[in-house]
This record gives C-alpha cells, structure tokens and sequence, in this order.
C-alpha cells in the first residue's frame, strides 16, 4: 500500500513539474508574441510620427496655397499636386467604378443562374474569377508599364491624366470587383425572393433592391481605391509624366502629391519640403482609414437591424 | 416582350461585358508587355540577357542578372526581418491578445498597409541610410540591401499578418477545445494543433508577401543606391553583402523607361516580362497551397 502512495505522489510531482516547466515555456512565448504586436505598433507610431511632426513644421498656409516653382530648387508649395491628386482620384473612379461594380453584379448575381447552363459562359466567369485574382497581385509597375505601351506610346495619349487614369483604373479594378463582391454576398437571399415574388424583374431586383442593401460595402470599396490612387506612385511615374503645373484638361500632364514627394526627396533633396509632403499623404491615409471605419461600422449595424 | 424585360435583357449583357474586361486586361497586360519586349529578346538574345551581369545600355550591354540577383536579395532579406515579426502579431491577433488590445494592434496593422511606398521610402532615407552609414566598412553608402530590406520588411509585415491570422482564425474552434481539454496549455495548443491545422494559409500569407516584395518599387529606388551590379560583400565578412548597393528589377524599370528608346526600351519591357512571370508563379503557387487548404477542411 506504501509502496503505491509512494509512486502515486511521485508521478503527481513530476506532473506537477512538467505542468510548471510548460507554463514557464508558455509565460516566455506569450510574452514575446505581445512583444511583437508591440514592435508592430511602435513601428507604426514611429513612421508616423516622424513624418507628422518632422513635416508638420514644414506645413503652413503658404505651403498648401502656392504651387511648386520647378526646377530643382524644390521651393514652392504644394498646391497644383494636391488638385492633380484629386483630378486623378476623379477620373480613375469614374472609370473604374462603374465597370467593377458592373462585374461584380455580374459575377455574383448572374453566376448562379439556371439560364447560364452555355458551357462557355460558365468557363468564362470562372476565368473572369481567376482573372480578378491576377489583377490584384500584379504590382504597381507593371500597370505603369502596361499603361505606358497601350496608352502612352500605341494610342498616343502621351504622359498625361487620361493615361495615367486608364491604367490607374486597371490597378484599381480587382479591388472595387472584390468588395462589391463581398457587399453582394451579404445581402440575405430574401430580399431577392421577395422581390421577385412581387413581379420585378432581375434587373428591377438589383438595382432596386440588392443595390441599396449593399452599398455600404461598394462605398468601402471605393474609398479604399481613393487611397490606392493616392498612395500609388510606380505606376504614375510612368504614365503622368510629371509636371509641376494644374493640368487643365485629361491630355495635361502633372503629379500627384506622392510623385511630388518622390521628385522632392531624388531630384531635388529638399527633404523638408519631402516630409510636408508625406505628412499631408499621411493625414489622408489616415483620414480614409477612419472613414473606412466609420462605414463599415454602419454596414453592421445595418445587418444587425436586418436580422 | 415589354420594355422592362427588354432592359432586363440588354443589362444582362452589358454586366456580362463588364465582366469579362479583367480577362482582357490581364490579356492585354501580358500582350502588349511582350509585344515590346521582343526586339530585345530577338536581337540581344534570351541567354545574354538572363544570365549576363552587366547593364550598361551606353555600349549596349543588357544583362539582367544583377536585377534578378538584387531583387530576390533584398526580398531574402525583407523574409528574414520580416516573417517572424509579421506571424508573431498574427498569433497575438488570433490568440493571444484581448479584445481591447486587438481594437489597437488590427487598426495600426491595417495603417501600416495604406501608408504610401515612397513615404517609407523617404523615411527610410532620412533615418535608416544616416544610421547604416555609421558602420565602418569602406565603400558603405549607407544605401544598400540592408536599408531597403529593413523598408521592404515592414512593407510587407501588413500582408503576411492579415492573410496569417485569418489563416489561424479559419481553424475550427473544436481543434482548441480538443486539445485544451486533452490538459495542453494555451501555448502548446498553439504551436501543436492550431499552427499546423493552419499552416498551409500561413504557407500562402508568406508567399503573397514574396509577391507583394518583388513588386514593390519606389521604396525601393529610394534607398537600394540602384546600381546596377551584382550585389557582392564590401569586405572578407560575409555579412558585408547587405551592405552591398544592388538595383531590383521594378527599380530598373523605374528609373530608365522615361528616357529610353529603341533597344533600350525594349530591355526594359523584357525586364517587365521577367518580373510579371516570377509575380505570376509566386501568387499562383500561393493560390493553390490556399486552394489545398480548403480541401482539407472539407475532409474533416
């Protein structure tokens, strides 16, 4: 009877052991992963706190108000860059807007149906689908590239908005298809029964009924292109051209305020007047991740009140 | 038929249209990138321009290896820095981390992802190249593979992080009930079941971040040094090689097709077709481990 106490009690302390030894393994891990999420934050922080207050001095009226003077003085504001990046956000989802959301409707409304049974246009949207996929992992330059052969050189639009918004609205397709896709996706099926039901066509039902349910989601898609576009900069490099005036019409040339910080920083060195800029850069992104937010946040809400 | 039947109708096929432009573009993309590449691939020869070293486009000299070499350093480089920091905050997103913290970590990771290429490269050239100019090795500019894999590791830190922890988070929950219950801790729950349940989504989050590396460009010219040689070690330590200036294959392009013609050009585009084919098999094999995953799941 003592003797089996005995390797009971034994086997519990070395339980008990291996419990402790794997509770400090685990203590040690866990707080090396808190660690890393604290690096990531701090990067964060750091990046961009250097570039708001580095920059934020070199910020004011004058700064925002006048353009650029050229050359490679890197004096001057930033003015002009700033109505190119608007003009350029402008044209590029108008463009692209309209076709992602005509795809994704297509791709997520149609795929299903009984009349579709052609074997060639099943093959097509899965291709379509696959094409999506690419899009979205081809790199900035290679739309610049692209951009520059097709628009640039072949249709001879020259460096100008119209080439740089032509290729832009590739770049930013699969993202604007994506996210209507998902914003489609979470319409509950009901709605489209129960529009049907009443006698509406599919078309009536989509864009009376689907469209309204989801465009939350599509504007989150949309506000997300508005940052690519001004975040981009491979791809306009090659296709904007780069000059410093306000283009008065889609044949102009010009640059965006992130082309302009990358001609500031290379060409010219005026790092300070670089950081103005990327500080200005960096109060959009952030602008448009809260908005980002804040309509997401709604899209919720509303699925909430619908269940 | 009535008129909203017609409509019905001629939307059909006006969505199908939209549809298929994406077919077409990526067509389009791959056409006209290698309609202009052929001249050089024709004139200056395949094996001349894929596995010579030196670009010299002055005295016609059009090899691409030191590109291809410098692309896939700094893209080793930003991996190394890279990857353990991005699947660390994927497992502290998943598992580990309260809710309130996460309410921080997730948006400061979606933040570092919208933050514009060239103003990390700018900051990248402030402050990384002044801090790795003070190592004294002789022929160190400060601009190098060092700087740009450092920049190019939190550039793609967003993208392994968000694709890893999704991965993680697909893991059905009885997987972590199972083994908690079998007595292992929240730790060797993590490293025993969930990890390799995941690992094929994790596999792929660090492949796209391959992806996402080889393409990104600006940074990169912004603090690389862009010259086109081989990247070599300054001195007889090995670890000088990240010292080393080099030029990635996006930065070649960058830099020279402003002002290049003829030939020169068409070198260029040929470095297009290189970098879209490597893109295209990186994100394809990424996509099919993802895809293999999905059967998995099934079978249990």
């Amino acid at each position: 009877m003592d003797e089996r106490s005995s390797e009971i009690a034994l086997i519990h302390k070395a339980q008990a052991q291996n419990l402790k030894k794997e509770q400090r393994r685990q203590s040690f891990w866990v707080a090396l992963m808190w660690l890393f999420g604290l690096i990531t934050v701090s990067i964060l922080i750091l990046v961009v706190g250097y570039v708001l207050l580095k920059g934020g001095s070199s910020i004011n009226w004058e700064f925002l108000t006048t353009p650029p003077k050229g050359g490679l003085s890197g004096e001057g504001g930033i003015s002009t860059t700033i109505g190119t990046t608007f003009y350029l956000v402008g044209l590029t989802l108008l463009i692209a807007t309209p076709l992602g959301i005509g795809a994704a409707m297509f791709l997520i409304e149609y795929a299903g149906e009984q009349s579709l049974g052609s074997k060639f246009l099943r093959s097509m949207i899965s291709v379509a689908n696959f094409a999506v996929e690419t899009l979205a992992g081809i790199p900035s330059i290679i739309f610049g590239l692209f951009g520059y052969a097709l628009f640039v050189s072949t249709l001879k639009f020259g460096f100008s908005l119209l080439s740089a918004a032509l290729a832009g609205a590739c770049l930013v397709l699969p993202t604007i298809i994506r996210t209507t896709e998902e914003a489609l996706l979470a319409v509950p099926d009901d709605y489209r029964r129960g529009s049907l039901a009443l006698g509406a066509t599919k078309w009536q039902t989509i864009y009376r009924v689907v469209l309204p349910a989801s465009t939350p989601g599509i504007i989150t898609g949309i506000i997300l292109s508005v940052g690519r576009v001004i975040s981009e900069t491979a791809i306009f490099y090659v296709t904007l051209g780069g000059s410093y005036h306000m283009p008065t019409s889609i044949m102009d040339s010009g640059r965006t305020l992130a082309l302009h910080l990358y001609y500031l920083a290379m060409d010219t060195r005026a790092f300070d007047k670089a950081m103005g800029t990327g500080a200005i850069l960096v109060v959009m992104i952030i602008l448009i991740n809260l908005l980002i937010d804040f309509v997401s946040r709604k899209l919720t809400a509303g699925v909430r009140k619908v269940q | 038929m009535s008129g909203r039947m017609i409509a019905d109708k001629v939307v059909k096929y006006i969505l199908f249209a939209s549809a298929i432009i994406s077919i077409i573009i990526v067509l389009a993309i791959g056409f006209f990138i290698f309609r202009e590449s052929i001249d050089a691939w024709t004139e200056i020869g395949v094996s001349e321009m894929l596995f010579k070293t030196v670009w010299r486009p002055g005295i016609d000299q059009y090899g691409i290896l030191a590109m291809i070499a410098g692309s896939l350093s700094v893209t080793f480089g930003a991996i190394l820095l890279g990857v353990p920091l991005a699947l660390g905050c994927a497992i502290f997103l998943a598992e580990i981390a309260p809710e309130g913290v996460q309410a921080v970590v997730r948006p400061a990771v979606q933040l570092l992802a919208g933050i514009p290429s060239v103003v990390y490269g700018l900051f990248g050239m402030v402050i990384l190249v002044p801090l790795i100019r003070n190592i004294n090795v002789p022929g160190n500019s400060g601009y190098g593979l060092l700087a740009a894999s450092i920049v190019l590791a939190v550039m793609i830190l967003p993208t392994i992080a968000s694709i890893a922890e999704d991965a993680i988070r697909a893991v059905p929950e009885n997987y972590r009930h199972g083994s908690l219950a079998l007595g292992a801790t929240k730790w060797q729950t993590i490293t025993k079941v969930i990890i390799p349940a995941g690992k094929s989504g994790i596999i792929a989050a660090v492949i796209l971040g391959v992806g996402r590396a080889l393409g990104e460009t600006m940074a990169m010219i912004m603090v690389i040094g862009n010259s086109a040689i081989m990247p070599r070690p300054l001195s007889s330590n090995p670890l000088t090689f990240f010292l080393s200036q080099a030029r990635t294959l996006t930065g070649n392009i960058a830099v020279e097709i402003n002002y290049a013609t003829g030939i020169h050009e068409s070198a260029l585009f040929a470095t297009g077709v290189v970098l879209f084919g490597l893109i295209i098999v990186v994100n394809a094999s990424a996509r099919r481990i993802i895809r293999s995953q999905k059967y998995v799941e099934k079978a249990n």
